[in-house]
């Protein structure tokens, strides 16, 4: 068991090697010179080549690649000159906000798709599961943004329940935390629950037919437990390779989402970031992501064992 | 005289499918006594199955329609509730299924899918119910019981499985087990074992059984009497010494005669029943075995023959069947074995 994390651990290292040349590449590539977006448009070219060299823009696009890359196997992700922080830092201060938001939409999502998917699954073919089924259709297909802004229209102007926009963090106290997070949550969720649903409710089809669902009826289980003991937990692999596998859509998303409710989380770090062409804090935060992101499927994976004991990996 | 345990009284099970209603058990009757075994027999689709499964009322209810009286010691089963169903089921009635591989439920130990058995219908702790689950692996020949009460089922062969099954299913001691094909899935050595097995207990508790399986080499070692099935309906039903004896149905005879023998001309080809059974959407008008029997004549494609008694306890559904038993075609297997 530890070996088999201290593999996937180190199967990290050329999945971060190929993200960071590949965000470093597209960074570089795109137009705009963050000295003069620094400086501001009055700038004289002079001033404008001295920061340049001061900031190692200069230099030959490996040379600053390896200056960078020797600067994280050192655990440096660099320094952000806008925020006058270290990239670390300003990952760790935005953190909060986007970690909320994101448990808060997986929550949403898990607590509203399992149960509708089940029901649609045990009442295949009815107005029920083609209500459910359309409705999921709805929720893959409504971009967050746009979801985010009708629900600020309706629950906020409209119905004045809850805030617009903005951030309280959890020291305001639970309650303001979670007022200012259901909007964006529910808009950032609401992808996650309908892939969730689709997969609970055709996972569920699967194993209500297997054989052993059969046997369990045939020794007098009750049909709620049949459900939920005998064919939920069957049913659960690939439902949290979904979990698993959307997360990445939930980080991309949370971008989206903050920007339009104002929460300022990663998304919105990295949103700004790329306007001011703050390379650093762009690159640094996005290795973060994709670590977290490894990290969580290796999360994923090893549950898979707690859940079903044919992949356990070793027994004692 | 045993007592009556279970009769089945014209039972038909219709399927509502997409291309219409089906009829996949068509007024089939036979009675179980306790302390007997009786062997259901026919090839794939003959209904069998489907009879097995209607006793039990395990087929999906939304889609399917009985007919006709399942008596369960005088009492119709048809008109319980399905609560009153659930209490039955693993207490009174058990069921072994064919694919010990998938009838398992792979994510829970068999420890506890026997001991959730026992907690459903008997009233004791749930250390009382391992200790029995123990207790019924050991019965069933499982080595080192302790142990294996907490593996899953991946860590057991094909035929420790079937015994992790037939533990399961006796563990509240029922009065009529339904064994869907028990053997079917397993290696030749291992099936014989688990027909002994299935046999002995039955003697210890004097339990009814209906064998479902489509091998009359199964119905010689365990089954006092047979009921042959042709597309949902009974063809013919003896006590195993008469059918294997004196055959009366072609489709029987036949099926006799397919089986491959062990002496005599080895290049003499195996029989064969030609054609194939039909669809259940495109049932004969007449004997449903008309279109694939060599003695049919013109009154068995438009007519339905009826199940008579040939002999006391010899049934028949055949319409020509006295002259067939002239043709000297007797004496086909060797019952002694």
């Amino acid at each position: 068991m530890k070996g088999y994390i201290l593999k996937r651990l180190l199967s990290l290292i050329p999945v971060l090697m190929v993200v960071s040349v590949v965000v470093f590449l597209i960074i570089h590539m795109t137009p705009g010179d963050p000295a003069s977006v620094i400086l501001g448009p009055e700038a004289s070219p002079r001033e404008v080549a001295e920061l340049r060299e001061q900031l190692g823009l200069n230099l030959p696009l490996y040379q600053q690649f390896a200056n960078w890359f020797i600067g994280i196997v050192q655990g440096d992700l660099g320094y952000s000159y806008f925020m006058s922080e270290s990239v670390l830092e300003a990952f760790v201060s935005h953190l909060g906000p986007t970690f909320s938001l994101a448990v808060l939409a997986q929550v949403f999502a898990i607590i509203l798709a399992i149960p509708l998917g089940v029901i649609a699954a045990r009442r295949r073919g009815s107005v029920v599961d083609q209500s459910f089924m359309g409705l999921s259709l709805v929720g893959i297909s409504v971009p967050s943004f746009l979801l985010g802004l009708f629900l600020i229209l309706l629950f906020a102007v409209e119905l004045k329940w809850l805030p617009v926009a903005g951030y309280k963090p959890l020291s305001n106290g639970v309650f303001l935390h979670l007022r200012y997070l259901v909007l964006p949550a529910i808009a950032l969720g609401a992808m996650q629950a309908a892939l969730i649903a689709r997969m609970t409710r055709s996972s569920m089809l699967d194993i209500l037919n297997a054989n052993y669902i059969k046997t369990a009826r045939s020794k007098g289980v009750k049909e709620k437990m049949i459900v939920y003991k005998h064919a939920l937990r069957n049913a659960f692999i690939p439902i949290l390779t979904v979990i698993g596998q959307t997360f990445g859509t939930l980080v991309a998303g949370a971008a989206v989402v903050e920007t339009v409710f104002n929460i300022p989380g990663i998304g919105q770090l990295i949103v700004n970031s790329v306007e001011r062409r703050d390379f650093a804090v762009i690159q640094g935060t996005i290795m973060l992501v994709a670590i977290s992101y490894v990290m969580i499927n290796l999360i994923i994976d090893l549950l898979y064992g707690v859940i079903d004991p044919r992949v356990r990996l070793s027994r004692k | 005289m045993q007592e009556k345990l279970l009769e089945l009284k014209n039972l038909k099970t219709h399927f509502q499918t997409e291309r219409g209603v089906v009829t996949a058990v068509n007024g089939v009757s036979f009675t179980v006594h306790s302390g007997e075994t009786v062997g259901v027999v026919g090839e794939s689709g003959c209904g069998k199955s489907v009879t097995a499964e209607s006793i039990l009322r395990l087929l999906d209810e939304k889609s399917t329609r009985y007919e006709g009286e399942i008596l369960y010691k005088g009492k119709n089963l048809l008109d319980f509730s399905i609560s009153k169903m659930q209490e039955i089921r693993g207490n009174d009635i058990s069921m072994i299924f064919q694919d010990p591989m998938s009838s398992l439920n792979p994510v829970y130990s068999v420890g506890n899918q026997i001991v959730e058995s026992i907690l459903l219908h008997q009233k004791c702790s749930k250390k009382e119910a391992y200790s029995r689950a123990i207790e019924m692996l050991r019965l069933t020949g499982i080595p080192s019981p302790e142990k294996r009460v907490h593996e899953y089922p991946h860590e057991l062969s094909g035929g420790m499985r079937q015994r992790v099954m037939i533990a399961m299913a006796l563990s509240c001691q029922p009065r009529l087990l339904i064994a869907d094909e028990p053997t079917t899935a397993l290696d030749v050595t291992t099936q014989a074992q688990i027909l002994d097995l299935i046999n002995e207990l039955k003697l210890s508790y004097n339990m009814g059984t209906v064998m479902i399986t489509h091998d009359l080499g199964v119905v010689a070692e365990v089954c006092t009497r047979v009921v042959v099935m042709y597309l949902g309906q009974v063809i013919e039903e003896a006590n195993v010494e008469m059918l294997f004896k004196s055959p009366c149905h072609p489709y029987t005879r036949g099926l006799l005669k397919s089986i491959p023998k062990l002496t005599g001309d080895r290049l003499e080809k195996l029989h064969v029943i030609e054609g194939k059974v039909p669809t259940l959407h495109q049932v004969p008008k007449g004997c449903r075995f008309a279109p694939r029997c060599e003695f049919a004549s013109q009154k068995c494609i438009e007519q339905m023959p009826e199940l008579i008694e040939e002999e006391s306890g010899h049934k028949v559904r055949c319409w020509h069947f006295k002259e067939i038993i002239g043709t000297g075609e007797g004496h086909y297997v060797n019952t002694s074995s």
